[in-house]
């Protein structure tokens, strides 16, 4: 069984589809990733799979349980953690997580029980009398995650979990996740991060316009998508040099003032680099962003 | 049954602020009752058989009740619902968005409930109820908490702003109470008017508690109960359909 699968997804708002016929598999156990630019339709898609909206079409299955018909009844084994914090601000950190685990139907003493492990967890131990306003960014966040395992999740959904993080609290979040993962509980999130989807997810899901363009373990992506090297090129007399780039390079791409050029062998090219002093390059293994960027291009999504 | 806990969410928030949240319980009622009852009443003789305290008291009891209900489930809710997203928050549960309106509805109908019961205690103190029928205007007062807590809700969940809220506040709220028989008896309205109040939740709200705080058996019963269970029904039919379009689509 599948943790996750969803086919044939459709969701329009008015004239606009924000899904638009997608797929996705996710087994259990696995950590996987949603990418793609803002407005590239992660956020909706989660929503359909959890059943807080219904798609104009398709089929969810979510931990063997059709949706929405019966997603009330998947969500008691799922934890939610969402793009913007709603904790409750009318309550401590402590009872925040009393109180969610009685919309889980909870046992009151069996709530209190989990709470000083979950606060551990969260690296908020001591913390359980503050007020919300009193914690930081990443505090909440770190208590979002925690509220989200109330309920002893086989699943936890994920959306954008470090964004707005600074990298303290962002190498924290990982380090839990991971935690989460080892102990077998699969994970579905969403990122922008190219830097967290490689280290967190076993394997990707690129979205661009509702639809998904390429799924993969990261390596696979890159191996797949994307020539190993990268040389960022940049520098006067970049325009005469870009017309000759052309022809030692499978792939030159420009954007503003840097020359992107993708090849498997840039000994030639950095041999050619060297006869321009006044060129300055960086060369580097390509990475998961270039296979982004490849995927849905440099324009803004905003 | 899973909207209590929804229900239970808001008590324990209410409980944090009890003093406050009775104070002002009682503090309102009771200024507009002695500022107006017996500023006003000391002029005026007898109205429909009783002081004029008597009878503008049993008017507050049903004008307060309405005024929490609605507060508590548009502005609270609004905030609930679209400042704090506590709403989003427990969708994430195995709650749905009916559950969510349902807890709501009850916990405004609880909480005009209480208020309605403080004005009471307040007029039984002060000897303006005698009869032991007055008790009954407790059930009547969670009735009337009910339908308003349940258009206040239709409110909410179609609100897109805070200035949503003061067209109705305005536009209905307010004439409501002129004509409702709180501040003087509504048979003395044109008869048009009448006829607007008699189709309106909070008229019959007072017919029912004024002969109680009297010490009559109120005439009519089964048409004002009637009228108030319809406008909860209704109120908890449109906010369903509204919800669901608001939260689910």
């Amino acid at each position: 069984m599948k943790a996750l699968k969803a086919s044939a997804l459709r969701k329009s708002y008015g004239a606009q589809e924000v899904v638009s016929g997608l797929d996705l598999d996710v087994a259990p156990g696995e950590c996987f990733g949603l990418l793609g630019p803002n407005g590239a339709g992660k956020t909706t898609t989660l929503r359909l799979c959890l059943g807080l909206s219904h798609p104009d079409s398709g089929d969810i299955e979510l931990l063997g349980e059709p949706v929405p018909a019966r997603a009330r009844e998947a969500r008691r084994r799922i934890g939610v953690v969402p793009q913007f914090d709603n904790l409750d601000p009318d309550f401590t950190v402590e009872e925040n997580l009393l109180v969610f685990g009685r919309y889980f139907s909870l046992p009151a003493p069996a709530v209190r029980a989990k709470v000083p492990a979950l606060l551990d967890f969260a690296g908020l131990a001591g913390r359980g009398d503050a007020r919300i306003s009193a914690l930081s960014g990443g505090m909440k966040r770190r208590l979002t995650l925690a509220r989200a395992l109330i309920n002893d999740p086989q699943l936890l959904v994920l959306d954008e979990p470090t964004t707005g993080l600074d990298p303290q609290a962002r190498h924290l979040i990982w380090e839990r996740l991971r935690r989460l993962t080892q102990e077998g509980k699969t994970l579905v999130l969403t990122t922008h991060f190219m830097e967290e989807a490689e280290r967190l997810c076993h394997r990707l899901a690129i979205m661009d316009r509702g639809r998904l363009i390429a799924t993969g373990s990261p390596r696979e992506l890159i191996a797949a998508h994307i020539e190993s090297q990268v040389l960022e090129v940049h520098g006067t007399g970049l325009d005469a040099w870009l017309e000759r780039a052309g022809g030692l390079a499978p792939r030159v791409e420009r954007a503003g003032d840097t020359v992107f050029v993708y090849a498997t062998d840039v000994a030639p090219i950095i041999a050619d680099l060297r006869q321009h002093p006044e060129l300055i390059y960086l060369h580097r293994p390509a990475s998961l962003e270039d296979v982004f960027l490849k995927l849905t291009g440099r324009d803004l999504r905003d | 049954m899973r909207w209590v806990a929804v229900w239970r969410r808001n008590f324990l928030v209410w409980r944090k602020l009890f003093i406050a949240s009775v104070l002002t319980n009682l503090a309102d009622p009771l200024i507009m009752l002695f500022g107006l009852g017996y500023g006003l009443g000391a002029l005026l003789p007898s109205v429909a058989g009783m002081s004029y305290v008597a009878f503008f008291a049993a008017g507050t009891l049903c004008s307060g009740t309405m005024l929490t209900a609605s507060f508590e489930s548009m502005f609270s809710g609004f905030s609930r619902m679209h400042g704090q997203k506590t709403w989003d928050a427990i969708l994430y549960a195995p709650l749905t968005i009916d559950d969510v309106v349902a807890g709501e509805i009850v916990w405004a109908a609880s909480k005009a409930w209480l208020s309605g019961a403080t004005i009471l205690a307040v007029v039984a103190v002060f000897g303006l109820a005698t009869s032991p029928l007055v008790v009954l205007t407790l059930p009547v007062a969670f009735l009337v908490g009910l339908a308003f807590a349940a258009v206040g809700m239709v409110m909410t969940v179609l609100a897109k702003n805070w200035d949503f809220f003061s067209f109705y506040m305005t536009l209905i709220m307010t004439p409501m109470t002129m004509i409702s028989g709180v501040f003087f008896p509504a048979e003395q309205l044109p008869p048009p008017v009448l006829a607007v109040a008699q189709v309106l939740p909070l008229y019959h709200g007072v017919a029912l508690v004024r002969p109680l705080v009297a010490g009559h058996v109120p005439t009519g019963i089964a048409l004002h109960i009637a009228v108030l269970v319809v406008y909860a029904a209704a109120g908890y039919a449109m906010t369903l359909i509204f919800a669901r379009r608001r939260f689910s689509t």
